[in-house]
C-alpha cells in the first residue's frame, strides 16, 4: 500500500509537467487549430537560459522569474515573427513551420550549450518528508505545487481579466471578436507567450530529474500529448486532469507491470493515445467537432 | 444636427468579385436609416465596408471624420457597434461575459456599470439569464444579447443586420420596440438592413433600396409607404 500512494504522489509529481505542457499544447490549439510540436523544444531552450543566468550566480527564485518573462517575450515574438506570415496557410503548412522550430532550437541549444547532460539545480530542500510510513520527495511536493499555483492563476486571469476574457472570444469567435473592438491578432500571440511560460515552467521543473540536455524534452513532449488527447485537445481543465492521469499511469505500470519497467514507459503513452484515439477521440472532457461539409 | 455617416462612390470587393459599385448616402446623427433590398443586393456588404470587413474604395465619413484605411477594432473603438448576420454570439461564454465583451472596446468606463443595468433592463430576459451559456438562449434571446452587446460599447452608431430573421413575429416586434426606444432615449443613430420592407419603414425615417450593389431608390419612409407603385414593384407588399 505504501509503494502505491509513493507511486501516485510521484505519478502526480511528474503528471503536473505533462499537464503544464498540455495546457500550453492545448491554449495555442483552441485558439488556432495548430498543434505546436515546438513546444517542448521552446521549453528546453528556456530552461537553458535559466541554467546560464544560474551559471552567472543569479538567485534561483530570480533565474525563475526572470525565465518566465523571456519565454514569453520568446512566445509572441515567435507568434508574430514566424507564425503569423503563414496564419492562413493549409494546416499542414504551419505544422511543418512548427517542426522547423523544433528542429532550430534543438540545434542552436546543442551548439550554444553541446550535448553534454548538464546537473540542474532544484529549488526544494534534499530531504524527503516522511508521513508514517510513506516517504516523499520534497521536489515531488514543490512540483505539484508551482503546477497548482500556476492554474490557479491562469484560472484567475482567464475568468476575471478583461484581457483574459478577451482572449477566449478572440479564441472562439475571431470575426465577432474584431466587431467588438479586440485585436485578435495580438491574442493569439499573448496565448503564445503564455503557453510558452507554461512550457518553461515544465522544464524548469523536470530538468532536476532528467538532467539538462537538448534532447531532455522529447519525451515529455510525448507524454503532454498523451494528456492533451486523454483529456480533450479542445479543453484546457481536460489537458490538467489528463496530464496527471497519464503521470499516474505511467508510474503505476512501471511498477506493477513487470516486463515495462523504466524502459518500456514510454511505450505506455503512445498506447494511451491510440486507444484514446479509437474509444473517445474528442477525450474525456473535449468536445467533439461538428464541422460542415 | 450633422450627419453621422457619409459614404460616397463607395465600392467593395470580395477577392475580385465587385459587389457594391458606387454606393453614396447620407444619415443625420440620431436618425434611423434602413437599407432594402433583394438578396445578394449588397445589404450585408454595405455594412460590412462600414467595418471595413472587406475590401473597400470610395469614401466613409463617420461624424465627419474618415475611417477610410482603418481597422475594423479601431472603427470600433470611435464608437461604431456593428451585430452581424447571425448574430455573432459567443455561445461558450455566459451572458454576462458577452456583455463585457461588449465593453471592450469603450473609450470611457465610468458609465460602465450604469450602462450594463440599463441594457438589462431593457431585455429582462438577458438578467434572468445572466449565469447560463450563452449558447443555451433561444434565436431570439440570442439577437436581444447582439443588440445588447452591441449597446454595451455606448456607440454612436448601430449597424444591424437582419435582426428579424429567423424569429417569431411576437419576438421580432419586442426587439423592434426596444430599438425605437433606445434611438429615442440616448440618441444612438441606427443603420437597418432586413428583408422585412414594411416593418424596416416603420422604425425607420430615411430609406435607401439597393438592387445589384447600386442605390436605386432614397427618400424617406413615409414619401416612399405612400407611393403604391414604388411599394408594389419594390418592396413587395
Amino acid at each position: 500500500m505504501d509503494i502505491f500512494v509513493q507511486q501516485v504522489m510521484s505519478g502526480l509529481a511528474t503528471g503536473g509537467i505533462y499537464a503544464s505542457l498540455a495546457l500550453a499544447l492545448v491554449m495555442i490549439y483552441q485558439a488556432t487549430d495548430v498543434v505546436n510540436f515546438a513546444q517542448g523544444e521552446m521549453a528546453m531552450f528556456a530552461t537553458y537560459l535559466a541554467w546560464s543566468m544560474l551559471n552567472a550566480g543569479m538567485p534561483y527564485w530570480g533565474a525563475f522569474l526572470a525565465t518566465l518573462a523571456v519565454a514569453f517575450v520568446g512566445g509572441v515574438v515567435i507568434q508574430r515573427v514566424i507564425i503569423r506570415p503563414v496564419e492562413n496557410k493549409p494546416i499542414l503548412t504551419i505544422v511543418i513551420v512548427t517542426l522547423g522550430l523544433l528542429v532550430i532550437f534543438n540545434s542552436v541549444a546543442g551548439w550554444v550549450w553541446t550535448y553534454l547532460q548538464k546537473p540542474f539545480p532544484s529549488p526544494f530542500p534534499r530531504e524527503p518528508f516522511r508521513l508514517g510510513t510513506v516517504v516523499f520527495g520534497a521536489h515531488d511536493l514543490g512540483e505539484i505545487a508551482v503546477t497548482l499555483v500556476m492554474l490557479v492563476l491562469l484560472f484567475l486571469f482567464f475568468r476575471f481579466t478583461p484581457l483574459g476574457l478577451a482572449m477566449r472570444a478572440a479564441a472562439q469567435n475571431p470575426v465577432s471578436s474584431r466587431l467588438a473592438g479586440i485585436r485578435v491578432g495580438w491574442m493569439l500571440a499573448l496565448g503564445w507567450g503564455l503557453a510558452a511560460t507554461f512550457g518553461a515552467v515544465a522544464g524548469l521543473m523536470v530538468a532536476p530529474i532528467l538532467t539538462l540536455d537538448p534532447n531532455m524534452m522529447g519525451g515529455i513532449q510525448i507524454y503532454a500529448f498523451a494528456a492533451a488527447t486523454l483529456g480533450g485537445f479542445t479543453s484546457p481543465v481536460g489537458a490538467v486532469v489528463g496530464g496527471f492521469l497519464v503521470g499516474i499511469v505511467e508510474n503505476l505500470v512501471g511498477t506493477y507491470v513487470s516486463f515495462i519497467g523504466t524502459e518500456l514507459k514510454l511505450t505506455v503513452a503512445l498506447a494511451m493515445i491510440i486507444v484514446v484515439l479509437l474509444v473517445k477521440p474528442s477525450g474525456l472532457f473535449g468536445r467533439a467537432h461538428v464541422r460542415r461539409v | 444636427m450633422g450627419a453621422i455617416l457619409e459614404v460616397e462612390k463607395l465600392e467593395a470587393f470580395y477577392g475580385r468579385t465587385q459587389a457594391l459599385h458606387g454606393v453614396s448616402f447620407a444619415m443625420e446623427e440620431g436618425g434611423i436609416t434602413t437599407v432594402l433590398g433583394a438578396n445578394g443586393a449588397g445589404k450585408t456588404t454595405t455594412l460590412r465596408a462600414i467595418s471595413a470587413m472587406v475590401r473597400t474604395r470610395g469614401s466613409i465619413r463617420f461624424a465627419s471624420e474618415p475611417i477610410q484605411g482603418k481597422s475594423t477594432e479601431d472603427i470600433v473603438a470611435m464608437g461604431i457597434a456593428h451585430v452581424p448576420e447571425g448574430r455573432g454570439t459567443f455561445v461558450d461564454l455566459t451572458v454576462e461575459e458577452n456583455l463585457r465583451i461588449g465593453m471592450y472596446a469603450r473609450r470611457e468606463k465610468r458609465h460602465a456599470g450604469r450602462d450594463m443595468e440599463r441594457v438589462l433592463e431593457l431585455f429582462p430576459i438577458l438578467r434572468q439569464r445572466r449565469r447560463q451559456h450563452a449558447g443555451t438562449l433561444s434565436g431570439g434571446e440570442q439577437q436581444m444579447l447582439a443588440v445588447a452587446r452591441a449597446l454595451m460599447l455606448g456607440p454612436r452608431l448601430l449597424l444591424l443586420d437582419e435582426p428579424s430573421l429567423g424569429l417569431a413575429p411576437l419576438v421580432v416586434r419586442e426587439i423592434f420596440r426596444i430599438l425605437r426606444l433606445i434611438n429615442e432615449e440616448s440618441r444612438v443613430s441606427i443603420l437597418l438592413v432586413e428583408q422585412n420592407a414594411s416593418l424596416a419603414l416603420d422604425l425607420a425615417d430615411h430609406v435607401f433600396l439597393l438592387e445589384t450593389g447600386r442605390v436605386v431608390l432614397a427618400g424617406t419612409s413615409d414619401v416612399l409607404r405612400r407611393d403604391d407603385s414604388i411599394r408594389r414593384s419594390y418592396l413587395g407588399y
